[in-house]
């Protein structure tokens, strides 16, 4: 008989992506997703606040050893996520064309993502050079200032824009030196969880990124609350979430960034200042002569 | 120096009567506590019960007056934003550091426990530990911690361990005495439940798990064994020993796994400073921090909580 039979396919279970580790939700709540034709694509981990607490325990013990390191690994680093992504572009691709997006669009939102991790790993020994500088003070003191990454970054990622507007977002965030923890689209969340594999194959650290998947609706709240995170980044929502999550990050004066209807497709989807926008800056007084 | 006389009952057991204890069984049992989910006010009860058990704890080479001074500060100021929280039961430091210690907390209810005894390793001669042991209690330690000689144990030298752990008692006069077996070294449980009714038969107050120099430190398996010999040992002789587990427990929540399983093995009447205690240097922040998450019903970061 064997042989005869079909083969029953071997369906992907997408899980989150904590601490270098792919952990189901300790929630143990799950949402379907389904194609346009109702049929059922996978079961997804709808992640709750504690998923996203123990996140940011691993971001956190992270940020010591990527802040540390040096701005050529860092870039290194980039690239490769940039080379595996290329090897996996037809995974990619498909999953897109999955969730519903043409071929041809598809095509194009994973060359632009793959692009995308090339320039900001361009800018990992670079931005620093635009953004700090020697200042003229009328004292005796050599004066200048430097960046610093600012922490722990939270990241409501775009809900249209799953790969390439993650991406946009997350290598900003990293190639600063910052660690971050991700909700991935809720509506396109399969890219962002093969995009964690991607990620664990390419020499980052287990911690440096963290991604959730879930409904916004429920952990916005904890995103911007959260006093172990130093700034947060929406790229969706009315007013009535602008000032929700205004208000909530005021605990521990978080930088809050909104970045809705951004095209990330077009040019203005990547600049310097975007790294710049999760980066502290230090300016230090050295007496001179006397 | 006063001389206590030992009590009567103090008698080498005969150790090839300890129960054996089933390994698989244990490590079940141990894993189920695990799974009870404790909440809201019962959490927040239980978090104040762990903050009142701690022995604040600072054992390294590079530890300072300075550095003991901070500790003690921290064991009497835990958190003044949050007013009404108990205070740590003691800090435990280096026997060099106990005069500081005692200065620092001043009036204060809080224990100095010291280590002795050639702490961690135990490797020096017995004229030396015991001397180590009466200075310390000279210098005002309430407490002591000492090792057990692990080598003479694994040898198989207990009557050796005996006799020592019964001098240091001695040594101690009215200072109570926790006896660190380093589980980590003993390698099976077996050894670990011989060593404790050894510990306890030759006067120890309170019995130790770890040192926190040796990976593994406390797990609940061997604290569970520990509570089980302490168990047996009280319905045998009707004393009650105390139980410190200490070394890698850093989270509130394990923690509070912790005293589910010291209620469910010895009950409410150990559940209190005085019958057991926390070593742990890193868990007063966190069981603050889920204190201040409870309140404020927002998760907190360690930037806001003193360094201890």
């Amino acid at each position: 008989m064997a042989g005869s039979t079909a083969r029953v396919p071997v369906a992907k279970t997408y899980k989150i992506y904590i601490g270098g580790k792919f952990p189901r939700t300790e929630s143990g709540r799950y949402f379907k997703l389904n194609a346009s034709d109702g049929s059922v694509i996978a079961n997804v981990c709808q992640g709750s606040r504690k998923d996203f607490r123990n996140a940011v325990v691993a971001a956190r013990s992270a940020f010591g050893g990527w802040s540390a390191a040096s701005a050529y690994l860092r870039g290194q680093i980039l690239y490769r996520i940039a080379e595996l992504l290329e090897g996996r572009s037809d995974q990619f691709v498909s999953e897109l064309v999955l969730q519903g997006v043409s071929r041809r669009k598809a095509k194009k939102e994973v060359v632009a993502s793959i692009d995308r991790l090339i320039y900001y790993a361009g800018w990992s020994d670079k931005y620093q050079q635009i953004f700090s500088a020697v200042n003229p003070v009328s004292s005796a003191h050599f004066n200048f200032s430097v960046l610093e990454p600012t922490g722990v970054v939270s990241l409501l990622a775009p809900e249209d824009s799953s790969l390439l507007g993650l991406v946009s977002n997350i290598a900003p965030i990293i190639v600063g030196g910052n660690t971050c923890v991700v909700l991935a689209s809720a509506q396109l969340p399969l890219c962002a969880v093969s995009f964690a594999e991607v990620l664990h194959a390419s020499d980052v650290p287990g911690g440096v990124v963290n991604i959730l998947t879930g409904f916004a609706e429920e952990l916005t709240e904890q995103f911007a609350s959260h006093m172990d995170v130093n700034a947060i980044v929406y790229c969706d929502g009315d007013s009535e979430v602008a000032k929700n999550v205004q208000v909530r990050a005021a605990d521990n004066v978080k930088r809050v960034l909104a970045r809705c209807d951004q095209d990330w497709t077009a040019d203005a989807g990547q600049s310097p200042y975007l790294i710049s926008e999760t980066q502290e800056t230090k300016t230090t007084w050295h007496p001179i002569g006397g | 120096m006063s001389v206590v006389p030992l009590p009567q009952e103090v008698r080498m057991p005969d150790l090839s009567r300890v129960a054996l204890v089933d390994e698989v069984g244990v490590n079940e049992r141990a894993a189920r506590f695990q799974t009870r989910s404790i909440k809201n006010e019962s959490k927040v009860e239980a978090l104040h019960m762990i903050l009142s058990m701690i022995d604040l704890t600072t054992l390294e080479g590079q530890d300072t007056p300075g550095k003991v001074r901070q500790l003690c500060q921290k064991a009497i100021h835990l958190h003044d934003a949050m007013p009404g929280l108990p205070h740590v039961a003691a800090v435990c430091v280096y026997p060099t550091m106990v005069g500081e210690a005692k200065k620092a907390l001043g009036n204060h209810d809080i224990n100095v426990a010291s280590v002795a005894t050639a702490f961690p390793s135990g490797m020096a001669p017995l004229q030396i530990k015991l001397e180590e042991t009466r200075i310390a209690v000279d210098d005002g330690a309430d407490e002591i911690d000492m090792v057990i000689s692990r080598g003479a144990f694994l040898q198989g030298e207990y009557r050796y361990v005996f006799d020592e752990i019964a001098a240091v008692k001695e040594a101690c006069g009215k200072a109570h005495l926790k006896v660190i077996l380093e589980t980590g070294e003993l390698g099976t449980l077996d050894r670990v439940r011989r060593a404790s009714v050894l510990a306890m038969h030759a006067g120890a107050d309170f019995i130790k798990t770890s040192t926190g120099k040796i990976q593994p430190a406390a797990t609940l398996p061997v604290t569970l064994v520990m509570l089980q010999a302490i168990r047996d040992f009280y319905y045998e002789t009707g004393r009650m020993i105390g139980m410190k587990p200490a070394g890698g427990i850093s989270n509130a929540k394990l923690a509070i796994h912790y005293l589910v399983m010291l209620r469910e093995t010895l009950g409410n009447a150990w559940m209190t400073p005085e019958w057991y205690r926390f070593g742990a240097s890193s868990l007063a922040n966190d069981v603050l921090m889920q204190l201040q998450k409870q309140a404020s019903g927002v998760y907190q970061s360690a930037d806001y909580f003193s360094k201890d």
